[in-house]
């Protein structure tokens, strides 16, 4: 009796081996790093969690097939704290665990702290949302967001080419290299094509504290006020002006992208225009099927990091189904050939390793937002 | 006249924001003259306030009135009661223990608020609603008006209060000498706890006008302003509360017009040289009296 209980488990043993081949796909792992703990948790939990939502969703739709082999994409992602320290440990982890391609940093500093091991080992690696210039100075090396500059360089062709506007105040946290980086690409290119800024008035992070600049822009001719920085920022911005009677016109970076959840009244940044890679409230079909997914899952609105996390996956998928292979070497090839239609637009890589996609721009019609025509 | 036009209207930035700077000055300098520490923990009083106006309104729906005067009642309650649980059984130890204690109820108060109200800013419309008056081009705003306007006739009343009332003149005599009050009758344990509270009702006036001004409640919001008002006192003269109020309108006016006038990204270096200059020439403060340690 023994014996023949011992023989039909090895038996059901080998049948479980047997269908567990036959079943399931090959695996094709990304190797996910960001914060997931730490002051800028927020980013790369977003980032995680959007790209989790594209791994869902292709695998429920059939997942990648290359040739005659199936591939499941799976998502190992590894907290690197957003510390440069950190972050070459996460990579590591990843590549003992066996990842394919690498989805990471989310943030410049340990993005950049890891490019000299990816480009040594030869492997993909995208960054979803790393904006400094040097996280894709490697061949191996692509970005899904736009740098910082790019966006102040949109920002003044629009103001000049579309609106109109030749004589514009900034007004920029210093401490900041986000803002000051958009600031000096704005200002450069605004003066280049013949506009003027005519007052350029700095602040801290955690000031609140506004009217003195705003006073002084009162004194100048400035037409419309760019105010490249974070919504709570522009919050306190707008509503100083609105007190000082003020009725220039804002412009913004994505930063502002949450504006409307800090205002107290939405008024205040009626009519404000701001670049943006994505937005949640806006009504388009794959950007209202992403929000749905992810309020599902996560109990949240997603971010623009979270757009940039799922776009990155989908790149991946486009990059294999290219390149007919997962060889690193094959799929780095594969990525200049490529268009993605993600969220955050649609875009093609040059072999800097920048995406390339139109910037859009965002306003505040009726208390919500809406891209601009 | 646009140039003149423009200096009015960064003077009158400059004495808004000093005013409130001034008004939280005093509590730290108040303080500082009785138990002779530096309440750090000063600063949240403001975040304390703002929130508690916050829940009286938003959530309680109080109207605006009883909401600022219980306000006001909740932070004096507060100030004497942090005193008694985390100042009062350190009063004979090390100077550094109890700064180091002031500390710690800081950040139990912001982790607190943190925990309660989680840290994404919560919008908060302002509850005054004056509005703004035009005078020859110039526009000034309903609230600086108030704030001005209050922040003027505290100052007049707690000057009054203290040279005129008996509480007034036992908190200046602990100041003076505490041993020397207690030996003529003075009940030192009240009159601190009047000037903490007196100091945390200050700085729940100071925390109302601040979120009126902004709008937007985070529990690191009293960080600032708490720090720029200790600048103040010192500046003033730390433990005058002539020195407190000269200190804040001076220092908001000063960073006010560095700001506009000399450089943004300057501005915070400007406002510390003067503080150097100042302690360099005078190292009691403008209005400070120079007073001999004993030992």
């Amino acid at each position: 009796m023994k014996k023949f209980v011992k023989l039909a488990s090895v038996a059901c043993v080998a049948a479980m081996t047997v269908s567990a081949t036959t079943m399931a796909a090959e695996e094709f792992w990304i190797g996910g790093i960001g914060p997931l703990t730490g002051a800028v948790a927020s980013y790369g939990i977003s980032v995680k969690q959007g790209a989790e939502i594209a791994v869902k969703e292709i695998h429920e739709a059939g997942d990648v097939t290359i040739g005659d082999t199936t591939y499941e994409i799976k998502l190992d992602y590894q907290d690197d704290q957003g510390s440069e320290d950190i972050a070459p440990q996460a990579y590591n982890t990843v590549m003992d665990n066996g990842a394919n391609v690498i989805m990471g940093a989310v943030t410049s500093g340990p993005c950049i702290a890891i490019t000299s091991d990816t480009y040594a080992d030869g492997i993909l690696q995208i960054t979803p949302s790393g904006s400094a210039e040097d996280c894709i100075a490697n061949d191996n090396a692509f970005r899904i967001c736009f740098s910082d500059p790019e966006q102040g360089v949109a920002m003044a062709d629009y103001l000049i080419d579309t609106v109109g506007i030749s004589k514009v105040a900034v007004i920029y946290n210093t401490a900041d290299d986000y803002s000051s980086g958009i600031k000096e690409a704005f200002e450069a290119e605004f003066t280049e094509k013949g506009g003027e800024v005519v007052a350029s008035e700095a602040f801290q992070t955690g000031d609140q504290e506004f009217n003195t600049q705003l006073t002084t822009i009162q004194g100048t001719d400035a037409e419309a006020i760019y105010v490249p920085a974070y919504y709570q920022d522009a919050t306190y911005i707008t509503k100083q002006a609105a007190d000082q009677g003020m009725e220039l016109p804002f412009f913004g970076s994505d930063g502002w992208d949450g504006v409307l959840g800090t205002v107290t009244d939405p008024a205040l940044v009626e009519g404000c225009i701001f670049t943006s890679p994505f937005c949640a409230s806006v009504d388009e079909e794959k950007t209202v099927a992403f929000v749905e997914a992810y309020q599902e899952a996560y109990d949240a609105i997603p971010d623009q990091f979270a757009a940039d996390g799922y776009d990155c996956v989908y790149t991946f998928k486009a990059a294999m189904e290219q390149a007919q292979s997962i060889e690193s070497e094959d799929l780095i090839a594969a990525m200049t050939e490529i268009t993605v239609d993600g969220l955050t637009g649609t875009m093609t890589f040059d072999a800097s390793g920048a995406p390339i996609k139109d910037v859009l721009f965002v306003t505040v019609k009726d208390g919500a937002y809406t891209f601009v025509e | 006249m646009a140039l003149l036009n423009s200096i009015l209207a960064q003077l009158l930035n400059g004495l808004r924001i000093g005013s409130i700077y001034a008004l939280i000055a005093l509590g730290y300098t108040m303080v500082y003259g009785i138990a002779k520490m530096i309440n750090f923990a000063h600063g949240d009083i403001i975040m304390v306030g703002a929130y508690a106006l916050y829940v009286f309104v938003s959530i309680l729906h109080v109207p605006a009135v009883p909401a600022v005067i219980l306000t006001i009642a909740f932070c004096a309650l507060m100030g004497i009661t942090i005193e008694k649980v985390a100042y009062k059984p350190l009063r004979n130890a090390q100077r550094l223990a109890v700064l180091i204690t002031a500390i710690g109820v800081s950040y139990l108060l912001q982790n607190l608020a943190l925990l309660i109200f989680k840290a994404t800013p919560i919008p908060f419309g302002s509850i005054i609603k004056v509005p703004s008056i035009q005078i020859a081009g110039l526009t000034i705003s309903g609230l600086t008006i108030v704030t001005l306007a209050v922040t003027a006739l505290i100052m007049a009343g707690l000057t009054l209060f203290v040279n005129k009332t008996k509480i007034g003149h036992a908190m200046l005599a602990v100041s003076e000498d505490q041993g020397a009050a207690e030996l003529m009758g003075i009940n030192v344990n009240r009159t601190i706890s009047i000037t903490f509270a007196i100091g945390s009702a200050l700085a729940a006036v100071a925390g109302i006008l601040y979120i009126c001004q902004y709008e937007s409640l985070i529990p690191t919001l009293g960080a600032i302003p708490g720090i720029k008002a200790f600048v103040a006192a010192v500046l003033g003269g730390i433990g005058s509360i002539p020195g407190a109020m000269f200190g804040g309108l001076a220092l908001g006016i000063i960073e006010s017009m560095s700001k506009a006038y000399i450089s943004t990204q300057l501005s915070d270096a400007i406002v510390f040289s003067v503080l150097v200059i100042v302690l360099l020439l005078k190292p009691s403060g403008i209005l400070g009296k120079l007073s001999v340690e004993k030992v």
